[in-house]
């Protein structure tokens, strides 16, 4: 071993497969026809066609942000982009037993078993491949207690109500341009809906797959929790190894109403492009969640691995008063990969507390960025916030970057700032070689210590994942 | 004990250097299964690097030489091989693994080992009773276990840690690199009694160290005296007492009037 880390040899991407199947695609090109046709394709009333339009016409004024991220890439060519892509089916589905064969082998490679009797115990699955929910697990059981948990298109049908009374109520149609992008040509997402008093009775889970290619995902997620009401929900995602890159921007907004708790997990594993950083997922991702009742609590927890390039920064608005919000946060980047990622805490509500733990890995020639806003507004007394920002580099060719804004406006708020900048030590690898560990069983101990504290707060089977994702995404960070 | 002896570690006309800077500068040296040596020598003349070297530190480039294990060229060997075979360095400055707690570290460097010989991995309730003894051995309880490796810990806990690693992990040859410095009086027969219970006809121990008094509690069958780079004196165990009584000077005075 020499004493650093030149030698990059990517590790194969286990889930770059392509599935072949025949789809249902709109032609390129981005314009008012091809959102009627995504509308009228999604049997979509008036008012929703409406709202889309009104984003289009609001994101065609703006401009991709190329200025403040740290993140460099040739602007996005949204006229040479497919905006909706469905596998052919030949009628409704009304079980999964009628989901394509193809479509549940996909999942089952993936380790996502959508068939009834080999479902993940205790986890409730919607499977989203390119544009369109495939099928969503234990709905029935979920409806005993009340809790809906469906896709966003059946939602828009089933609960009209529900979703017009929500949309766009955290993260607006006009937010930025690519939560703007989002809201014109949404494709599908999940919509869950916990009624007051209600404790989820399993994990919720959504899995997100693109599969075309030239073919974006804009996928939009609506979580509403009524008083009292809790849940917990993850996210996973993978997409096939293509030579060009591809586009991702969703939008999910979490609304958590009086003593309400929603903690929102996110283990992703876009593809993150080659050694070369040729291909990968442009991942520009608008996440927000809304304490808007007293005594609600909003959790974050993201481990994010792969994706060429990610943007973005999962937030809580503290409205109500003793509202907590939290962000833990583990990315990584190798490769060619850039992040540019971190959260934003705005404290309305008076004595809300906000938690912000962040661990940056970067390797290779990787560079990651943290960037956070912590916020006190004048009416927040007694807002605390503590953030800790904690960079790891492995090898000399990585950076890491640190962006912390703080903005108090409110002199009875406490706010505290630690950040910290290791370097993984020869060190400690020769340590646990020397007691018979290899080179790389090494760096991922050491880096699954450094990233504890956020992987103790996801769940139990995911934490396990997530682990053994970030000993995959570094192996061959070292020669 | 058959009274002919088996070589566990030869080393011949070893050389190796950090950087531009040759430390050592031609080490011949051979141990016994079922000895103990001891490798003494003022600051500065080469014992820690001689440990490094042995266990495999990239920071240190051979130059000359050979280093043989059982027979086979630990030169050619990664680290984690070395420590497969059952070689096994204490540190001088034991290395902190945030967020890690010692159980989970042990019982993976204790399946490492047993995985690279073609054994099963224990689980961790196994482990844990294996643990129990090799705990009572250095007088701990067992709370320490779910501490984070070396985080935190007292220079004489992360001592005491390098012990209790080697008790549970059983190396036929085990390297102690000043292992004692630091320690007060009961760490001290703590660590000493440890290496006093791996002590067996078919394991091999060497202790490096610059004090005389660890070796009142391990009693070493050779002693071997380091003064820049090369071993300028070896004896039995009286030479620690005289060089207690005497000091290094008069040894390193013998080295510069011999080249």
């Amino acid at each position: 071993m020499s004493s650093s880390v030149e030698t990059l040899v990517n590790k194969e991407y286990k889930y770059g497969f392509i599935t072949d199947i025949e789809a249902d695609t709109a032609p390129k090109g981005l314009n008012e026809d091809i959102i009627r046709l995504i509308s009228a394709k999604k049997g979509e009333p008036e008012w929703l066609l409406e709202w889309r339009l009104k984003a289009y016409r609001g994101w065609i004024k703006m401009t991709e942000p190329h200025n403040w991220p740290n993140i460099k890439y040739n602007p996005v060519d949204y006229q040479d982009l497919r905006y909706f892509s469905a596998p052919k089916t030949t009628k409704p589905l009304g079980s999964l037993d009628e989901v394509d064969p193809k479509l549940l082998e996909t999942y089952q490679k993936l380790g996502i078993p959508l068939t009834e009797q080999k479902l993940l115990a205790g986890v409730a699955v919607d499977a989203i491949f390119d544009s369109v929910s495939v099928g969503t697990t234990y709905k029935a059981k979920l409806a005993e207690s009340g809790v809906i948990f469906c896709s966003f298109g059946e939602a828009v049908r089933e609960h009209p109500e529900l979703v017009r009374k929500y949309l766009g109520s955290v993260v607006p149609a006009s937010d930025n341009f690519f939560a703007a992008l989002n809201a014109a040509v949404f494709s599908d997402g999940s919509f869950v809906f916990v009624p007051k008093g209600v404790k989820c009775p399993m994990e919720l889970s959504t899995y997100f797959r693109i599969n075309a290619a030239e073919t974006g995902q804009f996928e939009r997620t609506l979580i509403v929790a009524e008083g009292g009401a809790s849940v917990s929900y993850l996210e996973g995602c993978t997409a096939p190894k293509r030579d060009e890159n591809q586009l991702h921007a969703a939008v999910v907004e979490l609304v958590a109403l009086d003593n309400a708790t929603i903690k929102y997990s996110t283990v992703q594993n876009w593809y993150a492009g080659d050694a070369e950083g040729r291909g990968g997922i442009y991942n520009f991702v608008t996440k927000r969640g809304k304490c808007a009742g007293a005594n609600s609590k909003i959790s974050w927890t993201q481990v994010e691995t792969g994706s060429a390039i990610t943007w973005k920064y999962p937030s809580v608005i503290l409205q109500g008063d003793n509202s907590v919000g939290e962000f833990y946060s583990v990315a990584v980047v190798n490769g060619k990969q850039q992040a540019d990622t971190g959260t934003k805490m705005i404290h309305i509500g008076k004595n809300s507390r906000s938690t912000i733990v962040s661990k940056g890995i970067s390797a290779g020639q990787g560079q990651n960025s943290y960037r956070g806003l912590v916020k006190v507004l004048p009416k927040a007394a007694g807002a605390r916030n503590y953030t800790q920002c904690d960079s790891m580099l492995i090898g000399n060719r990585c950076g890491a970057h640190t962006f912390p804004y703080i903005d108090v406006q409110n002199s009875t708020a406490s706010v505290e700032h630690e950040a910290s900048t290791s370097k993984i030590g020869e060190d400690q690898i020769f340590y646990l070689k020397q007691r018979g560990l290899n080179t790389e069983n090494a760096i991922s101990m050491i880096v699954n210590g450094f990233c504890k504290e956020v992987f103790k707060e996801l769940p139990m089977e995911f934490a396990v994942e997530a682990q053994k994702l970030l000993g995959v995404s570094l192996e061959g960070s070292v020669g | 004990m058959t009274a002919k002896k088996k070589p566990m570690l030869e080393i011949k006309g070893l050389r190796a250097s950090a950087g531009d800077k040759e430390i050592l500068r031609g080490i011949d040296l051979t141990v016994n299964a079922g000895e103990v040596h001891a490798v003494m020598g003022p600051n500065g003349s080469g014992k820690s690097t001689l440990a490094q070297v042995i266990a495999g530190h990239p920071a240190y480039e051979v130059t000359a030489g050979q280093v043989l294990y059982e027979g086979k060229d630990l030169l050619d060997m990664d680290p984690e091989e070395r420590a497969q075979a059952g070689v096994f360095l204490a540190f001088q400055y034991p290395v902190e693994i945030p967020g890690i707690s010692n159980a989970y570290f042990l019982r993976a460097a204790y399946n490492e080992i047993r995985k690279a010989r073609g054994l099963e991995e224990v689980d961790s309730m196994d482990f844990l009773d294996l643990l129990e003894e090799k705990l009572r051995l250095v007088e701990w309880g067992p709370e320490i276990m779910s501490r984070a490796v070396n985080s935190g810990f007292s220079g004489g806990e992360k001592k005491r840690n390098e012990i209790l690693q080697m008790a549970v992990l059983e190396p036929k040859l085990a390297i102690l690199d000043e292992t004692d410095s630091g320690l007060d009086i009961d760490a001290l027969r703590i660590v000493a009694n440890g290496v006093n219970a791996l002590r067996r006809p078919d394991r091999a121990t060497v202790v490096v160290t610059h004090y005389q008094r660890l070796l009142n509690h391990i009693i070493p069958d050779r002693v071997h005296v380091l003064s820049a780079g090369r071993i300028v004196k070896s004896g039995g165990k009286e030479l620690a007492h005289e060089l207690e009584a005497r000091g290094y000077e008069w040894l390193e005075e013998g080295v510069g009037a011999a080249s």
